[in-house]
């Protein structure tokens, strides 16, 4: 059974306040969060050990400019675990980089929230989304959709944290500005919370009020990955869908799976080879370049498609407006399904490409 | 078509078995297809799927991948994760509405020179019969 902590306050600032207590009583090294920079409103991902600073802590705003689980993965270690606040997907893509021996679970008092999206990055970059909150948070205090979040986000079925130390009730929950509920899961979250101000009741977080969302996100995935209509066009789709890629890696960059110390495709064995491009014009008497557009991307899938968390980062930075999430996610959830794989979903699951059954796949191979 | 279709078959082989097999074939004076154009890897696995999917929009006709039997890897267990290499690459050509038949992996050990000879044949009659792959004449590659 579950604790459950309720503090009779908003919920952003409950949680502040419980960063607060975990800093300012040495149970945590650090605090890992969304904070104002400047006061002009711009936000950032910070690690902050100075309790003073988390004034300023925005946890749950809702735009994620970075994947924060790439970026957890990436601090260095301290004495005691630091408190992360990282949203569902990005606590997946965290789960997914420890496999990859890129980070400790360890490491981190890992809390998370039930989501109810991010805006996109054009709709925040003006105002930093200020006209938005009020409608957003409405939304989520109904437990429905917002209609300016992510499309990746608008379709997202995994919006219930797994592997969270503690829990911030949001969706469905009607009083945000008045009610903090937190849901401890983990040992170590109780024994850290237990001299913490609040009302203590055991319970557990109940999926059912969620299945009306969960419904129309599948339905919502549905028509997205419909509309992607790969499977149908082949090659030529491919070619339409990339043929503006500018290869700028910007897709891979920010994607918190691909994080290969070095990457095939950073690597000189895939730069720009004149005479390849000399032999092909014969064949083909014209070559779009820079080549090798379409291969990096199925060559990205092949690497990592079954890990894809979903989290809409790549299709945000495109400058091409490729949906690049949709298919990723779409490819990948059908590369995992030969392994019966959910990325994120237990870190003691190892990745599809590290392991193998001997007695598997018996139909490949044989003839 | 004017002229008859010849097939090019990228083929990575394993050096302890396949290679090995095609070795044997080829002192027993045995013919396999001048499709097949060998590339000697230490082993299946070493085969990066982007080996393949570079071959594949490079405009061969066919990526041919073979390794040692399940079991019989000289490093014990590489082709276990070649197969399931093979499974991702395969999908992902299928999601994408690609012609997965145009790949393939087969065990073939170095005492198999018949079984190469065999495989190979087959595969090139295959290619032969869906036509030239479609990406080898595209601009945008
Ligand atoms: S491929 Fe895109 S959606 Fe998937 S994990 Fe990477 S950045 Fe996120
Ligand atoms: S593209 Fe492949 S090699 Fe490059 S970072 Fe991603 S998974 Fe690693
Ligand atoms: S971000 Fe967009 S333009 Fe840049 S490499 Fe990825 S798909 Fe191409």
């Amino acid at each position: 059974m579950d604790q459950i902590l309720s503090i009779d306050k908003g919920a952003e600032e409950g949680l502040v306040q419980l960063l607060k207590f975990l800093l300012e009583n040495d149970k945590v090294s650090g605090v890992f969060t969304l904070r104002k920079t400047t006061g002009k409103g711009f936000f950032d991902y910070a690690l902050i050990t100075e309790p003073g600073l988390l004034e300023d802590a925005i946890p749950l705003h809702p735009f994620m400019n970075v994947n924060g689980g790439k970026i957890i993965s990436s601090l260095p270690p301290m004495k005691k675990p630091v408190a992360a606040v990282i949203r569902p997907c990005e606590l997946r893509s965290f789960v997914e980089l420890v496999k990859r021996s890129q980070g400790s679970i360890d490491d981190f008092l890992l809390i998370s929230y039930t989501c109810g999206g991010s805006f996109p990055f054009d709709k925040t970059l003006k105002d930093n989304g200020q006209k938005l909150l009020p409608g957003y948070w409405k939304a989520v205090e109904k437990g429905v959709d917002s209609e300016n979040i992510r499309q990746s986000c608008a379709s997202c079925e995994h919006f219930v944290p797994q592997n969270a130390d503690i829990t911030v009730s949001l969706l469905g929950e009607k009083d945000l500005r008045s009610k903090c509920l937190m849901y401890l899961h983990s040992e170590r979250s109780m024994a850290m919370t237990e001299e913490f101000d609040a009302e203590i009741s055991d319970g557990q977080l109940e999926i059912k009020r969620f299945e009306a969302l969960l419904e129309k996100r599948s339905e919502q995935k549905k028509k997205d990955f419909k509309e992607i209509n790969i499977e149908d066009s082949g090659l030529d789709g491919m070619i339409d869908l990339f043929g503006r890629c500018i290869g700028c890696h910007g897709c891979m960059r920010v994607c918190p799976i691909c994080q290969c110390v070095l990457c095939d495709f950073e690597s000189c064995g895939y730069d720009p080879d004149t005479s390849v491009i000399a032999n092909e014009l014969p064949v083909r008497g014209g070559v779009r370049v820079p080549t090798d557009t379409v291969l990096f991307h199925i060559g990205r899938l092949s690497h990592m498609s079954f890990s894809c968390v979903g989290c809409g980062q790549c299709t945000e930075v495109c400058p091409a407006d490729i949906p690049v999430s949709t298919l990723f996610r779409k490819t990948g959830e059908q590369v995992a399904g030969i392994f019966d794989y959910i990325p994120g979903r237990d870190v003691d699951e190892e990745i599809p490409v590290t392991i193998f059954k001997e007695d598997e796949l018996s139909e490949l191979g044989n003839d | 078509m004017s002229k008859e279709f010849k097939p090019k078959i990228i083929s990575f082989l394993c050096k302890w078995c396949t290679y090995s097999g095609a070795d044997l074939a080829g002192t027993n004076r045995m013919k396999y297809p001048a499709s097949i154009l060998p590339v000697r890897v230490m082993c299946s696995s070493r085969v990066n799927p982007v080996f393949m999917v570079k071959s594949f929009l490079h405009g061969a006709d066919g990526v041919f991948v073979g390794g040692c039997h399940p079991g019989d890897c000289h490093y014990q267990s590489g082709n276990y994760f070649t197969r399931r290499r093979f499974a991702i690459l395969t999908r992902i050509f299928d999601t994408l509405g690609m012609e997965s038949e145009r790949l393939k992996l087969s065990w073939i050990s170095a005492a198999e020179g018949v079984k190469f000879v065999r495989v190979t044949t087959e595969f090139t009659e295959e290619i032969k019969s869906m036509g030239e792959n479609p990406a080898k004449k595209k601009v945008f590659l």
